[in-house]
């Protein structure tokens, strides 16, 4: 067991450094170099300004060395400053954390409480009508991008019948109420996905899990399918569904981006949209590592939550 | 012990008949079985891979999943037919009545289950016993299927338990809400061949202990020799022959049984052998040939077995059913297989030369 | 009446275009979105040879020919849009986005990724080991944001550009896929019996594994040109896909917010077009794996 955090821990850091790495290459490599975004083409005229701002960001020096100096920075938390606001990078991304991750929570959570009986109707009536018509609903939601149903979502709910805001948001801490009111077309947009892939996550486990000998066993017993369903079926399904959870966080992060854009709301992904609008590379930069790193570590922490579910792995050191 | 209950037998099936629907057609798995089991004792069913012991045991639990499954003909446990039974009525059944323990140990107990909670979940659902009550009937339980130091052995997971000790602790969760039939499905297939013999005693002393009923299901002659009250052999889905265990034993007469017997390892006693021994393959179930199903493998086969199907019928003996024209021993064999080996017939010439090398005979021990 | 029970039915079947048995063997909700997915090519290829289609360029009302948000009429079957363009004609010039997009993905994913997969997962060993590793890390990033930083950090956004890169991006997925499959395939009887006779190393990669692999990783193409259309979809809808006044129906859906208490149908058709093309995609690609699955089943 402890060999097995141990290898998990060395494997996310060994990916972290990659990852941030290759972001960095690929905001210093790419066309379009930095300093068209410090100053404007026309005021590059002046070779000495160039000159000094060039060494004021450090881009004279090796790509290893600025890397280097980034790195040991970002470790201490500081992820440098944005060219266009001059504000931390880091405090930044703090001030956005709650606006994305609420939302992230909300779509997470309404969206497993809805596929999760879904899933388990479904599969135990494998072939029914039942199992068709969520089957088919299912693949269809799955092709429902965010963009359309929150449109949707904003054409019917906002602007027909008017129970919710169609933009905007309301910070939790400045009125409860009213960030439900705003948080519930963001998350339900970004659910239809979610819930179509869990929900066959879940039915397609379920189904194979009920063909178990040992749910054949249950039913000798003389227990209630219902039972059975919950307690004996539905725990190894719920570790695959942790997993996919953990490997839809992606998916998840791409779709904040499109809905807080489509919300208007203060969120990491609008601030990654408008710093690259802005050519803000330090803010580019700093948030696509932020938000791998996010990526990544959610995923080590599936693997832990494996380690504290499953019996198996937990002993099998 | 002369009332009307007692009398009549715990168990009585009439022309079952199971028939899985696949696409490729109907799999007739059980065709048209017939037999009774009486209160306290135990009947082994012994068959090949393939031919539908699983699936006669399953039906008479009513435990065949899947929306693709008929079953027809009579059941009748305790007075009324089980297939006729709601499925609520079944739950009332399943573990209290009747009890099945499952050939693989391995993948009948819930990997990510304690043992207390399997061991105990039905003893609360049936018996309404509180947590310390049933944890206590878990450690007699477990006590009594000789598992040492239930205690600890409740806490485990079924991974934490070697093949045997799980097969043990399979058969005290069927006998927790004492059953009065318990089906055994290959109980000790999966296991060491030291292990299987613990198992097999193990469960034949609770079955007398109890005088439970049991059904024995296995593809081992060997196993059923001296465990058994009757004997049934199954091919094909049907019942070939059926007599005491003693007396089929004395007295084989099936060519089919026959050759069972031959593929029985002399050495080491009950076997994992997968009776490659008998020449040919199974028949196809979704087209059963005419006449005899046995016909194309049997080195005794005559122009009748090929046109006729014979029917199961009792011998000489009235509780000896055999169901073939051309039985082991008798004059027609002879003359039909001396036939068949002048013909060249590969199943007549493999049982000359396997009995030329070691004699048919009986089992030692 | 039942051509199951018949013996000469098969032989019938048999000889019958393979094409017909194939379809006859769909659901009819497989067959209409087959037929769909085989509309939207064909009027994404010929849509310059449609007759009466209009140019999806031209803004009407500047030269006092229409009027923008115009409903559906015979001059225009779904309308015109804010700007006022033929509704219709960008959905079909749209397409070629989709489209082009999406083959260039599976092109490069089943190409590349199908290559290396297959190599890696053949020869296994250290090779194996660093191919999967980069592959790991290039997967660690969310896809939408991974690809929004390149797309903006290019500079030119361009159809080929932004066919290219999403391409680049699905090589790994494609690695992956191909990589489970070889090595399940490598382990097999017929890849024991080459390698026990000597054959070369080469000759069974491009013999025996490739060919195994190829079927899976066609019928994994079809759901990942449904996340692909998907994603450029969501690019398109940022202003980050290819450059206006190209169109596409991401594009055409993020245009259509600014009047859409006015007019909700500029809305409503791109997003239709691409649910119901992504939604065939997946319906015809579940098709085939469950079609695969059951044959490997047989096996
Ligand atoms: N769910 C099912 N669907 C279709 N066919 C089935 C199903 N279950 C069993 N069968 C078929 O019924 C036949 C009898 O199977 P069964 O499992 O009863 O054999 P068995 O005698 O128990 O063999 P074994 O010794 O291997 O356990 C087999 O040919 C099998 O293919
Ligand atoms: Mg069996």
């Amino acid at each position: 067991m402890g060999s097995f955090i141990a290898t998990r821990l060395v494997r996310l850091v060994a990916t972290l450094l990659v990852v941030s790495f290759l972001t960095f290459l690929l905001v210093n490599l790419l066309p379009g170099d930095a300093i068209n975004a410090l100053i404007p083409i026309e005021a590059q005229q002046d070779q000495e300004y160039v000159a000094q701002v060039r060494a004021e960001w450090g881009l004279d020096d090796p790509m290893l060395v600025r890397y280097g100096k980034w790195l040991g920075d970002a470790v201490r938390g500081d992820l440098g400053d944005s060219i266009v606001t001059s504000r931390a990078v880091s405090s930044e991304i703090a001030h956005r954390i709650p606006v994305t991750g609420e939302l992230m929570i909300v779509t997470v959570i309404f969206s497993v409480l809805l596929a999760v009986p879904l899933g388990v109707m479904s599969a135990y009536r494998e072939g029914s009508r039942l199992d068709q018509i969520i089957s088919g609903g299912a693949q269809f939601a799955l092709s429902v991008p965010g963009f359309v149903a929150g449109l949707l979502f904003i054409y019917v709910f906002a602007m027909k019948l008017g129970w919710f805001p169609a933009t905007g948001w309301t910070r939790i801490s400045n009125s409860i109420s009213g960030n439900l009111m705003t948080v519930t077309l963001p998350a339900l947009s970004l659910s239809v996905i979610e819930v179509a892939v869990y929900t066959r996550v879940v039915r397609s486990d379920l189904v194979t899990t009920l063909k178990e000998d040992y749910i054949l066993s249950a039913r000798s017993k003389g227990l209630k399918d219902g039972f059975i369903l919950f307690r004996h079926a539905l725990r190894p399904s719920s570790l695959t569904l942790i997993t996919v959870v953990g490997l839809n966080i992606g998916l998840l992060l791409g779709g904040t981006v499109v809905v807080e854009f489509l919300f208007a709301l203060p969120g990491l992904g609008k601030r990654l949209l408008d710093a690259i609008f802005q050519r803000d590379f330090m803010m580019v930069q700093g948030i696509t590592v932020f938000v791998a790193m996010v990526y990544v570590v959610v995923n080590t922490l599936v693997d832990f939550v494996y380690l504290v579910v499953d019996p198996r792995i937990r002993k099998a050191d | 012990m002369v009332d009307q209950a007692a009398n009549s037998p715990l168990l009585k099936v009439d022309d079952l008949r199971t028939t899985f629907t696949i696409p490729a057609g109907d799999v007739k798995a059980v065709r048209g079985v017939s037999f009774s089991l009486d209160r306290g004792k135990t009947l082994g069913i012994v068959g090949e891979s393939g031919s539908g012991k699983t699936v006669l045991a399953r039906s008479v639990m009513r435990l065949n999943l899947g929306t693709n499954v008929t079953t027809t003909g009579t059941a009748v446990f305790e007075g009324t037919d089980v297939l006729t039974r709601s499925p609520a009525e079944m739950r009332q059944l399943w573990g209290t009545e009747m009890a099945m323990v499952f050939q693989d140990p391995m993948t009948s107990l819930n990997p990510l289950v304690r043992v207390q909670r399997q061991v105990t979940e039905h003893l609360c659902r049936h018996l309404n016993l509180n947590r310390s009550e049933a944890r206590q009937a878990a450690v007699d339980l477990l006590r009594e299927v000789r598992i040492p130091d239930p205690e600890t052995r409740l806490r485990s997971f079924p991974h934490e338990l070697s093949g045997g000790m799980r097969q043990r602790v399979c058969i005290a969760v069927a006998l927790a809400c004492a059953p009065s039939l318990l089906f055994a499905d290959e109980p000790t297939t999966a296991l060491d061949v030291t292990v299987q013999h613990q198992i097999l005693n193990l469960l034949s002393r609770e079955q007398a202990d109890r005088e439970m009923a049991m059904v024995l299901v296995t593809h081992d002659l060997g196993v059923v020799a001296g465990r058994t009250d009757d004997t049934m052999v199954m091919y094909a889905g049907t019942v070939v022959e059926h007599a005491p265990t003693a007396s089929l034993f004395a007295d084989m007469r099936h060519p089919y049984s026959e050759a069972l017997m031959r593929s029985i390892p002399r050495t080491s006693f009950p076997s994992h052998t997968r009776l490659a021994a008998i020449t040919g393959r199974p028949p196809d179930l979704i087209d059963p040939p005419t006449g005899c199903d046995f016909s194309p493998r049997c080195p005794y086969v005559q122009d009748q077995c090929v046109n006729e199907e014979p029917p199961l019928v009792e011998t000489d003996d009235p509780t000896h059913r055999l169901a073939c024209w051309t039985p082991v021993g008798s004059p027609e064999a002879r003359v039909a297989f001396e036939k068949n080996l002048a013909a060249g017939l590969r199943q007549a010439v493999a049982v000359d030369l396997s009995t030329t090398r070691s004699p048919a005979g009986g089992v030692d021990g | 009446m039942d051509t199951a029970l018949d013996p000469a039915a098969p032989t019938e079947a048999a000889r019958r275009p393979w094409i017909r048995r194939f379809i006859s063997k769909m659901p009819w909700t497989t067959r209409f979105c087959a037929s769909w997915l085989i509309v939207v090519v064909g009027a994404a290829v010929f849509a310059d040879l449609i007759p009466g289609l209009a140019d999806p360029n031209y803004q009407g009302f500047l030269f006092g020919d229409g009027a923008t948000n115009e409903g559906p009429s015979l001059t225009h079957f779904l309308g015109t849009d804010n700007n006022s363009r033929d509704i219709l004609a960008r959905i079909v010039y749209g397409a070629r986005v989709s489209l082009a997009v999406a083959l260039t993905a599976v092109f490069m994913g089943v190409v590349f990724g199908g290559f290396f997969g297959s190599l890696v997962g053949f020869v296994r060993g250290k090779t194996d080991s660093a191919v999967m590793a980069v592959v790991d890390v290039i997967l660690a990033f969310p896809g939408l944001v991974l690809l929004l930083t390149v797309v903006t950090l290019l500079g030119r956004r361009d159809l080929v550009v932004i066919a290219t890169v999403i391409g680049f991006l699905s090589i790994p997925p494609y690695t992956r896929v191909a990589r489970a499959n070889a090595l399940s395939i490598s382990r097999r009887e017929f890849v024991t019996a080459a390698r026990a006779i000597g054959t070369r190393k080469r000759t069974i990669l491009f013999r025996e594994v490739i060919p195994n692999v190829l079927p899976t990783l066609l019928a994994y193409a079809m759901v990942n040109a449904a996340v692909i259309i998907l994603l450029e979809g969501a690019l398109a809808f940022l202003g980050l896909s290819v450059e206006p006044p190209t169109s596409s129906w991401g594009t055409m859906v993020n245009a259509s917010r600014v009047d859409l208490q006015i007019n909700v149908w500029p809305a409503i058709w791109p997003s239709l077009a691409l649910v119901f093309t992504v939604y065939s995609l997946n319906n015809v690609g579940d098709w085939l794996r469950r079609l695969r699955s059951v044959r490997s089943a047989a096996l």
